[in-house]
C-alpha cells in the first residue's frame, strides 16, 4: 500500500485526472459497497442509454421502467401480485427448506437412505423442469396446491443434494475428535457434523431459493396466471413494457435481498467465525 | 534432583498403566504394524519413535479406541479397550479444532460432551488456557491464531478432561522451529507439574530424546519394536545444558545408528 502511493505521489501535478483515478482507487478499494454501488449505477446507465437510442421499441428506458414500478407500488397493482406470488413460494420453501436439510442429513448418515432416496434426487435435479411444471396440472389443478408443487420441484433436488454430500464430507478428523472425547453419536451430529456441514447446507438453501423463485414464476407463466407472472403476461399482451420490465425488476429485487437476508443470517446463527476478517 | 528423587520413590517403577499386547493392523492392502508389545508404565514420557509411515500414528490410535486392531489387545488399568474412554485423551497432530468455536469452546469441549455445566466447565478451561499460555485468546477463533498457538488449543483440550493417560500424536510438527523448542520446555514443565502418563509420537529423534524418560524405536513398516531406550539425562538442568549434556548427545547418536540402515 505505501510503495504505489509513494511512486505515484508527484504523478498528479502533472496529469491531475490519474491522480483522481488513483484517489477514487482507494477509496473503492476501503469500501467494497463503493464498487457494487458503481457497478449498478453504470448498468442503470447503459440501460438508460440503450433505452434512448432505442434498441426495440419493446425496450423501455431505465426512468421509464422506474416511474412504472412506482406506480405499480401506488395502485396496489404489485402488492395484490406479490400477494398471490409469495404465498406459494414461503411455503414451498419452508416445505423444501425442512424437508430438504433433514432428507440430506439421514441420507449423508445412513447408506440405506442414501441407497433409497439419492438416485430419485440426481434424476430430479438434471430433469428439464419446466417441461415437466405444466404436467401438475392434469393432476393438481391449477391453485395454489400446483404452485407450491412446482416451487418444491425445483427447490427440494439442490438442497437435499447439497446437505447430503456436505454431511458425507464432514471432516473426519473432528468426527473422531468428537468420538475420542465420548461424544455420542447424537452429539456427534448436532455438535460436529451439522455445524461443520452448515456452509454448503446454506449454500444448496440459498440455491433452492432461488430455484424457487423460478419454480413459482414458470407456474404463473407456464399453468396459472395469476401474481407476479400474470402482471408480466398481462403488461406484455397489452404492450405496457415499462410496467412489464418493472415487475421483472421486482421479482429480481426481491429475490436479491432474500439470498442476503438468509446469508446474514446464516453467518450470524451457524459461522460466528465467518463475521471477523 | 530431590524432587526427582520424592516422585521416584511415590510412583512404583514397574506399575503399567497401558499394555499392549500381540497388536497386529492391517489396512485392506498394507501390513501397518506387526506383533507390538509394550508396556507404558504410570506417570512416565514414553515416546514412539519412527520413519514416517511405519505406524505409529495407527498404533496411537488403537490404543486410544479410535481404531480397532486386527488382532492383539489394548488394556488399559487392566481393563481391555473397546473404543474411547475417559482415562485417556487425545492430542491429534492435525489440531482438529472446531473452527466455529472460540478457543473458550474448543478447550472445554471435552466437559461439554460430558455434559459438565458452563460456568464450571469454562473456569477448568481458562485454567488450563493460561497453563498453556493462550491467557488473552479465549475469545478468538483458531484461524486467527497461529499453528503453535493452535495446537497449545488442542494440548489445553486434552488436559481439561484430566485424563489419567494423555495421547499426543506429533504435537509440534506443525510448528517453526523456535516455537517447537519452546513447547518442548512447556510440555516438560506440564508433564512435571500434572504427574500423567504420556504417549508421545515423533518422528524426530532430537524431540525424542529431548522429552522422553523412554524411547520405543519402530523399525519400517511394517512397524515392530525394534529397540527401547532410555536416556538418562539429568532434567533439572537448564534446557540449553541439556542440549549440550554428553548423555543427550550419546542417546541421539546411538537412536541414529540404530535407525540409519532405514535410511539407505
Ligand atoms: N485408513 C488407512 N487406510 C489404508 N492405509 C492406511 C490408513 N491409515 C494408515 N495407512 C497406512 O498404514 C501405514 C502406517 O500409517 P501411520 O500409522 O499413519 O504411520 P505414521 O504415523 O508412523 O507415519 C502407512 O503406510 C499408511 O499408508
Ligand atoms: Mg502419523
Amino acid at each position: 500500500m505505501i510503495a504505489p502511493s509513494r511512486v505515484g505521489g508527484p504523478a498528479p501535478a502533472v496529469h491531475p485526472p490519474e491522480g483522481l483515478g488513483a484517489s477514487l482507487g482507494r477509496l473503492a478499494s476501503r469500501h467494497p459497497v463503493v464498487w457494487r454501488l458503481s457497478s449498478l449505477v453504470l448498468f442503470f446507465l447503459a440501460w438508460e442509454i440503450a433505452g434512448r437510442v432505442p434498441i426495440s421499441y419493446a425496450f423501455p428506458t431505465f426512468s421509464a421502467t422506474l416511474v412504472a414500478l412506482v406506480s405499480m407500488m401506488a395502485d396496489g397493482s404489485l402488492f395484490v401480485a406479490y400477494g398471490s406470488t409469495l404465498q406459494p413460494l414461503v411455503i414451498g420453501i419452508a416445505i423444501s427448506g425442512v424437508v430438504g436439510v433433514v432428507l440430506g442429513i439421514v441420507m449423508g448418515l445412513s447408506r440405506m437412505a442414501e441407497w433409497l432416496a439419492a438416485p430419485l434426487f440426481v434424476v430430479l435435479q438434471a430433469a428439464p423442469m419446466a417441461a415437466l411444471i405444466p404436467l401438475i396440472t392434469f393432476v393438481y389443478g391449477i391453485g395454489l396446491l400446483a404452485k407450491t408443487l412446482a416451487v418444491i420441484m425445483l427447490a427440494l433436488p439442490v438442497i437435499v443434494l447439497n446437505g447430503y454430500k456436505a454431511v458425507r464430507n464432514a471432516n473426519p478428523s473432528l468426527v473422531a475428535m468428537c468420538r475420542s472425547f465420548q461424544g455420542t453419536k447424537l452429539q456427534q451430529i448436532a455438535k460436529i457434523i451439522v455445524p461443520d456441514a452448515s456452509p454448503v447446507i446454506f449454500a444448496g438453501l440459498r440455491l433452492g431459493l432461488a430455484a424457487g423463485f423460478i419454480g413459482v414464476i414458470l407456474a404463473e407463466l407456464l399453468i396459472t396466471p395469476t401474481g407476479i407472472g400474470d402482471l408480466i403476461t398481462y403488461h406484455r399482451s397489452v404492450a405496457n413494457y415499462a410496467e412489464m420490465y418493472a415487475a421483472v425488476v421486482s421479482i429480481i429485487l426481491v429475490s436479491t435481498l432474500t439470498l442476503a437476508a438468509l446469508e446474514s443470517f446464516e453467518t450470524r446463527l451457524l459461522r460466528p467465525e465467518k463475521r471477523r476478517g | 534432583m530431590a524432587h526427582l528423587a520424592v516422585a521416584e520413590a511415590a510412583i512404583p517403577a514397574s506399575e503399567t498403566v497401558v499394555a499392549v499386547r500381540g497388536i497386529c493392523k492391517r489396512y485392506s492392502e498394507v501390513e501397518a504394524l506387526r506383533l507390538i508389545d509394550l508396556d507404558f508404565p504410570r506417570g512416565k514420557l514414553t515416546t514412539l519413535l519412527g520413519p514416517s509411515g511405519c505406524g505409529k500414528t495407527t498404533l496411537l490410535k488403537i490404543i486410544a479406541g479410535l481404531i480397532a486392531a486386527s488382532s492383539g489387545e489394548v488394556r488399559v488399568n487392566g481393563k481391555p479397550v473397546t473404543g474411547p474412554g475417559p482415562e485417556r485423551a487425545f492430542v491429534f497432530q492435525d489440531f482438529a479444532l472446531m473452527p466455529w468455536a472460540t478457543v473458550m469452546r474448543n478447550v472445554a469441549f471435552g466437559l461439554e460432551l460430558q455434559g459438565m455445566g458452563k460456568a464450571e466447565r469454562q473456569s477448568i478451561a481458562r485454567n488450563y488456557i493460561a497453563e498453556v499460555g493462550l491467557t488473552g485468546f479465549e475469545d478468538k477463533y483458531p484461524h486467527e491464531l497461529s499453528g503453535g498457538m493452535r495446537q497449545r488449543v488442542g494440548l489445553a483440550r486434552a488436559f481439561a478432561v484430566n485424563a489419567e493417560v494423555l495421547l499426543l500424536d506429533e504435537p509440534f510438527s506443525a510448528v517453526d522451529e523456535q516455537n517447537r523448542r519452546k513447547f518442548q520446555e512447556d510440555l516438560l514443565r506440564l508433564v512435571d507439574k500434572e504427574r500423567k502418563t504420556f504417549i508421545f509420537v515423533t518422528h524426530s529423534i532430537e524431540e525424542a530424546v529431548y522429552v522422553s524418560d523412554r524411547i520405543v524405536l519402530l523399525s519400517r513398516r511394517p512397524g515392530r519394536v525394534s529397540q527401547i531406550i532410555e536416556p538418562r539425562i539429568d532434567r533439572t538442568a537448564s534446557p540449553d545444558a541439556i542440549r549440550r549434556d554428553q548423555g543427550y548427545l550419546d542417546t541421539v547418536e546411538e537412536i541414529w545408528q540404530g535407525l540409519k540402515h532405514y535410511v539407505d
